[in-house]
């Protein structure tokens, strides 16, 4: 059997789910293969913080511009995407690191982002459960959180109204040449293939740099009116210089349903995906020093997960030497926040239209294949710790 | 007859006997013990402690099983 489309998306992940809507909105003939459920991978194992980042010029264009994406389709999101913009409160611990507030707050500044500097006491009262003592922190209202399953179970289904098909437990054994195997032995022709498929990419398209990074998330019974806003600590900053190849920072979100949902962890080279229970135990230590109460709620389920992580800490999105392959993969911590403008962006490389920001730093041809393809390696290239924020 | 003790749930004062369960002065309040998602009232199931259907707010702590919990003088008792 050998159907016929215009763009087969591989992996329906977030990712996956907002290309297939892109493309199929353009007027393409779309099939979506997932392996599992629609939005079961990172997306399911990630936070959901929709967030702009300002760890370096690019990631910062592509996070804002998907960030103003999202607050354009949030009117239309169904109630359980629980689109909420609650605001990020990056959480300074002492004086050095308000230098790094007042820092942020110019960048953001600079580029139209409105952020509001918090001292000791506005931050014990935008968060009255932090403890004492905290310096203080940085306001950015505009972010907000969502449940990213929900979203990408909307993209697929406003997808398939434009006429995407989309193949369930398929797995694909390989991609490329115009040409998609799943392993039903059915074969997919098409001028255009989109590798979505996350931290198992580089396994249909060996040699591209990413690499599985492992996240550890815990959630909470239902405490209403704990948490306010999306906190991260900016603590990161100190152990920088650390070689630990496991790291986890004090990051917190509050559900519209009351529940919180605590991170975070980050570690290379574990390819279990089963919850560590030494990483949960730092994890909740962490916590515990920002915000003692959180240490006596009631968690009722901790899940890992792993994320597609690039040496420059960009994407992949765009053509390969594959003249019908392309990439969109690699957003690490950031997938749910990227993942409509890389959606976007690659529609709009494909279709020949102009783009709001330029995709040059995201392209795949930017970064060399890893000579053994097996086994991505670049770990003297990535910062052991810093903060994680999805 | 040992001397009983006072609780208070939800507010109202009530006298129970020592050793007597959070879930159980709940009970002889008339309570239920929390309510849930769906907007259904809850109870203890299990009272070991082991299906947190008995939930309620002890001396201010949110989510407490209450059948693992003896009742203590002038202790907090509020559902949900």
């Amino acid at each position: 059997m050998t159907p016929a489309c215009d763009a087969v998306v591989l992996g329906a992940g977030i990712v996956g789910a907002a290309c297939a809507l892109e493309l199929a909105s353009a007027g393409l003939s779309v099939v979506v293969v997932e392996r599992d459920a629609v939005g079961s991978g990172a997306t399911a194992a990630g936070m959901g913080h929709v967030v702009a980042m300002d760890d370096s010029e690019a990631q910062f264009a592509l996070t804002s511009y998907s960030q103003s994406l999202w607050n354009a389709l949030a009117p239309e999101l169904p109630s359980g995407v629980e689109y909420h913009r609650c605001g990020t409160v990056w959480v300074a611990a002492d004086d050095e690191e308000m230098d790094e507030v007042r820092r942020k707050m110019e960048f953001y500044a600079a580029r139209g982002i409105d952020s509001e500097v918090l001292d000791a006491s506005q931050l014990a009262e935008a968060e009255p459960n932090l403890r004492p003592g905290l310096a203080g922190g940085l306001l950015v209202p505009s972010d907000a959180v969502m449940y990213p399953p929900c979203a990408a179970g909307y993209l697929i289904e406003r997808a398939q109204e434009r006429k995407a098909r989309l193949i369930l437990g398929r797995s694909v054994v390989s991609a490329g040449e115009g040409q998609v195997l799943l392993d039903d032995h059915t074969r997919i022709a098409a001028p255009i293939i989109v590798n979505a498929t996350g931290a198992l990419a580089p396994a249909l398209t060996p040699g591209i740099q990413v690499r599985k990074r492992k996240g550890h998330l815990i959630i909470t019974d239902r405490y209403p009116a704990f948490l306010r806003h999306q906190l991260v600590e900016l603590g990161y900053l100190k152990s920088a210089h650390s070689t630990a190849a496991d790291s986890v920072a004090f990051n917190v979100q509050p559900r519209r349903t009351g529940q919180l949902l605590l991170g975070s962890s980050r570690q290379f080279a574990a390819e279990d995906s089963g919850v560590d229970h030494r990483i949960v135990a730092a994890m909740i230590d962490r916590a515990a020093l920002y915000m003692p109460g959180l240490a006596s709620l009631s968690a009722i389920r901790v899940w890992a997960g792993f994320r597609a992580a690039t040496p420059d800490k960009l994407p992949l999105i765009g053509p390969t030497a594959d003249p019908s392959l392309y990439l969109a993969t690699g957003h690490e911590g950031l997938g749910i926040t990227t993942s409509l403008a890389t959606a976007r962006l690659l529609a709009d490389h494909l279709l020949g239209r102009p783009s709001p920001i330029p995709l040059d730093p995201y392209l795949p041809s930017r970064m060399a294949m890893a000579p053994n393809s097996s086994s991505a390696s670049y770990s003297a290239a990535s910062p052991a710790i810093e903060v994680s924020h999805a | 007859m040992p001397e009983p003790i006072q609780v208070f749930v939800n507010g109202s004062p009530l006298a129970v006997e020592p050793g007597c369960s959070v879930a159980v002065a709940i009970a002889i309040a008339g309570r239920s013990c929390r309510t849930s998602v769906g907007g259904q009232a809850r109870g203890p199931l299990c009272a070991m402690g082991i299906c947190f259907e008995c939930r309620a707010t002890v001396n201010g702590s949110a989510h407490a099983r209450t059948c693992q919990i003896r009742c203590e003088p002038a202790m907090e008792i509020e559902t949900t």
